[in-house]
């Protein structure tokens, strides 16, 4: 037997009462694990080639398929466990760098589920969102310490460029070239009904897309692809990604294969050209440059666009925004370590960084110690999955939240964690035109839609039952969390009691 | 249009520059930052030494310096003419997508790091002496020449230039005997189409900085261009 065999990780599971062999599956499917057996007339499987999308088994009209995780597994050993032993074959076979997609599957604790919220009993009685008016809209931007009024006692009014958002969520970054055009135009369109932002990421803006710039928030990266001045000058806020949460430390990387058509176009690179952002700005090497490159893109957009810097979660984090909070940046957005991605190297995206709960924490208390927590807003990524996650992170200390995963997940992914492939089968994370169309833009913005006034519903209720009318009063308003299960170390860094306390 | 920027603020000062018609000439310029960072069609004329981020996202017009520059000349660069009768500091023109900028004396380090080229788009970064660490790192497209004028007893190039290139080329004027290039870059003397390109650029120099082409023209040049524009294709296997 070679000894490099890998046993498929799933089977299809084909009821052959039930399969009609309209080879739908197989025109479904881009990893070509259904093929049509003509001299028999029936279909087939190639298990090798099943990613587990569940494209087939959604569009299979008589519900023939299901996939199922397949039972032939090693002799069982709690330590060395047969993921880790495929690995070790993957690299024996290849010597190559293990490559994954989207968030880290492994299960480190998820402190969202281990805080839980406080609701009025009583006194201070609880509102009903259905009849009173709740405010869930934010403003991020540097806030003033003071307000001056000219010899008439009118305000003289010098706010800094602040971002509106009608609840605290935002799209995250991820970049033409990764995702889709009908997912970008998706998220741009629901961004702009919804009242909220979405994020280019770094592969630059489409031409098509300009016309949702008061929605966009425009990136620059270490490889500053696509930026050039009608492009900062286009969105309503830039971003400086120093790093993010599923690979802190590691830059991005476009495989020239990827570098097609208009993706090439927007990022204005030839074609086939790999794209390489690596992993540090070369012109930046402490605060002081940090600032430079902050302010050279304020002087460049005449001080109209607030400027967010993107960090990892990382162990040092509440230092590092200290210094961020004092280089001119209007907005700190943070990454935690289970945040999704394209494509990640799988020992970073399973080993470097902290979790985003902590990490926010750690930031909001160090900020608000230093005085300066109003220099900045803060934005935190990296696994928020539901509008309870949102509510605990805001009561942490967040003035929004980044979502990117649950974004696809309403466009219809289903986490097969096989985004590096460019073969999504649900039109997301390729560049295939015969992919990308299966991705109808106007379901995809109306799902989000969809989804976020879902989620804003579900903010105001919980709100309401804090007896909390405003967003605004619940940041920062850490009485309103309790931790359940927790050491008294990490209730210290959460700066929260224990359930009962 | 002559503006004083004596004692005066980096923003303040763009903003005349905005404001300001035809012709700029500013004077005593001290370090201040950012100047003409995101303007295009403004031709000005600076005096003293403007301070890091010159020219930053410039996006057309011409800006000559009658000094020397500091970091980050021309960062992000989409279009346009730098002219420094002087020396720059580090990073000159890093990731420039176009325009050109040209230098009289030396560079410092990471010249043309993330350089690109784009259709019509072509950038340029000469450098009429040496060249600092990291030239051309992860350049990704466009053209940097260094002449090595007046280099004495330095290299024309310090060490790791190169590194990580997956496009553009690089002219070095030099047989680069004494150089040390990374694994993914081929070294080639140049051609005699090769070094007709040379000659123009060269003129340019010439007409820039009033030097005498014949004397830079009398020199073998070294061609450095990547082997590959997928450097890092065999890296990875799915996991």
């Amino acid at each position: 037997m070679d000894v490099n065999y890998i046993y498929p990780e799933f089977e299809i599971i084909r009821n052959m009462d039930r399969c009609i062999s309209c080879r739908l599956c197989e025109k479904q499917c881009a990893n070509e694990a259904h093929l049509f057996d003509a001299e028999r007339k029936i279909m087939i499987s190639d298990e090798t080639k099943c990613v587990n999308c569940q494209r087939c088994v959604s569009f299979c009209p008589t519900r023939a398929l299901k996939i199922v995780k397949s039972d032939c597994t090693l002799k069982e050993n709690a330590n060395w466990q047969n993921d880790t032993i495929r690995e070790i074959y993957k690299q024996a076979n290849s010597g190559g760098v293990l490559l994954s997609s989207m968030g880290t599957p492994k299960p480190l604790p998820v402190y969202w589920d281990r805080i839980l919220l406080n609701a009025s009993q009583v006194t201070n009685p609880p509102i009903d969102p259905l009849r009173e008016p709740m405010e869930t809209k934010v403003f991020l931007g540097k806030k003033p310490d003071s307000i001056n009024r000219d010899k008439t006692g009118k305000i003289i009014c010098t706010l800094p460029p602040q971002i509106e958002l009608s609840m605290p969520l935002m799209f995250s970054a991820m970049s033409y070239g990764s995702i889709s055009y009908n997912a970008h135009e998706s998220l741009a369109r629901a961004a702009s009904k919804l009242g909220i932002l979405y994020n280019t990421g770094e592969g630059g803006l489409h031409e098509d897309f300009y016309k949702y710039g008061a929605n966009t928030i425009v990136q620059v990266a270490s490889g500053r692809f696509g930026v050039h001045e009608d492009y900062l000058s286009s969105g309503a806020a830039i971003e400086i990604k120093m790093g993010q949460g599923a690979k802190p430390g590691i830059g991005g990387h476009l495989p020239g294969a990827k570098i097609v058509g208009d993706v090439s176009k927007t990022r204005m690179i030839p074609e086939g050209s790999d794209a390489i952002s690596p992993a540090p700005h070369h012109d930046i090497y402490s605060i002081e440059d940090l600032r430079q490159l902050v302010f050279s893109l304020k002087e460049a957009t005449q001080y109209k666009k607030p400027v967010i810097v993107k960090v990892a979660a990382v162990h040092n984090i509440a230092a590092i925004a200290s210094g961020i909070a004092r280089s001119g940046a209007d907005i700190i957005a943070i990454d935690g370590y289970r945040g999704g991605t394209g494509a990640a190297p799988t020992r970073i995206r399973d080993n470097v960084g902290i979790p985003i709960e902590l990490a926010l924490a750690a930031v909001d208390s160090r900020l608000r110690e230093e005085g300066i927590r109003n220099n900045v807003s803060l934005v935190v990524g990296g696994s928020i999955r539901s509008a309870a996650d949102v509510v605990k992170a805001i009561a942490l200390g967040a003035d929004s939240c980044y979502i990117a995963t649950a974004a696809l997940l309403a466009l219809g992914c289903h986490l097969c964690r096989t985004c590096q492939s460019g073969k999504c089968n649900w039109g997301i994370a390729t560049q295939r035109a015969d992919l990308v169309k299966r991705l109808n833009p106007d379901i995809g913005a109306k799902r989000l839609f969809n989804l976020m006034t879902a989620w804003q519903h579900e903010i105001k209720e919980i709100m309401g039952g804090m007896g909390i009318n405003s967003i605004e009063a619940l940041r920062g308003n850490r009485l309103m969390l309790r931790g359940v299960g927790l050491t008294s170390k990490e209730l210290e860094i959460l700066g929260i009691a224990h359930a009962g306390e | 249009m002559i503006i004083n920027a004596e004692n005066i603020k980096y923003d303040d000062l763009n903003t005349a520059i905005r404001n300001a018609k035809g012709n700029i000439e500013l004077l005593n310029v001290c370090g201040q930052r950012f100047i003409a960072s995101g303007m295009q069609d403004k031709r000005i004329i600076i005096n003293g030494i403007p301070g890091n981020a010159l020219g930053a996202y410039l996006n057309g017009g011409k800006i000559n310096v009658k000094g020397n520059a500091q970091d980050a000349v021309g960062d992000t660069m989409n279009a346009g003419e730098i002219i420094i009768h002087g020396n720059i500091g580090d990073a000159a023109g890093y990731a420039m997508r176009g325009g050109s900028i040209f230098v009289k004396g030396n560079a410092g380090y990471r010249t043309g790091i993330h350089m690109k080229a784009y259709k019509e788009k072509v950038p340029l970064i000469v450098i009429g002496g040496t060249a600092g660490s990291f030239l051309g790192e992860y350049q990704a497209g466009g053209v940097i020449v260094v002449f090595g004028l007046n280099k004495k007893y330095k290299k024309i190039v310090s060490n790791f230039p190169g590194t990580g290139m997956h496009g553009g080329k690089m002219i070095l004027r030099s047989n680069c005997k004494d150089i040390i290039f990374p694994k993914q870059v081929s070294v080639n003397p140049a051609t005699t189409e090769e070094l007709e390109e040379i000659k123009k650029i060269a003129e340019k120099y010439c007409d820039f900085f009033d030097e005498d082409i014949n004397i830079i023209m009398n020199s073998p040049f070294t061609i450095i261009t990547p082997n590959s524009n997928n450097p890092y294709k065999q890296l990875y296997v799915t996991n």
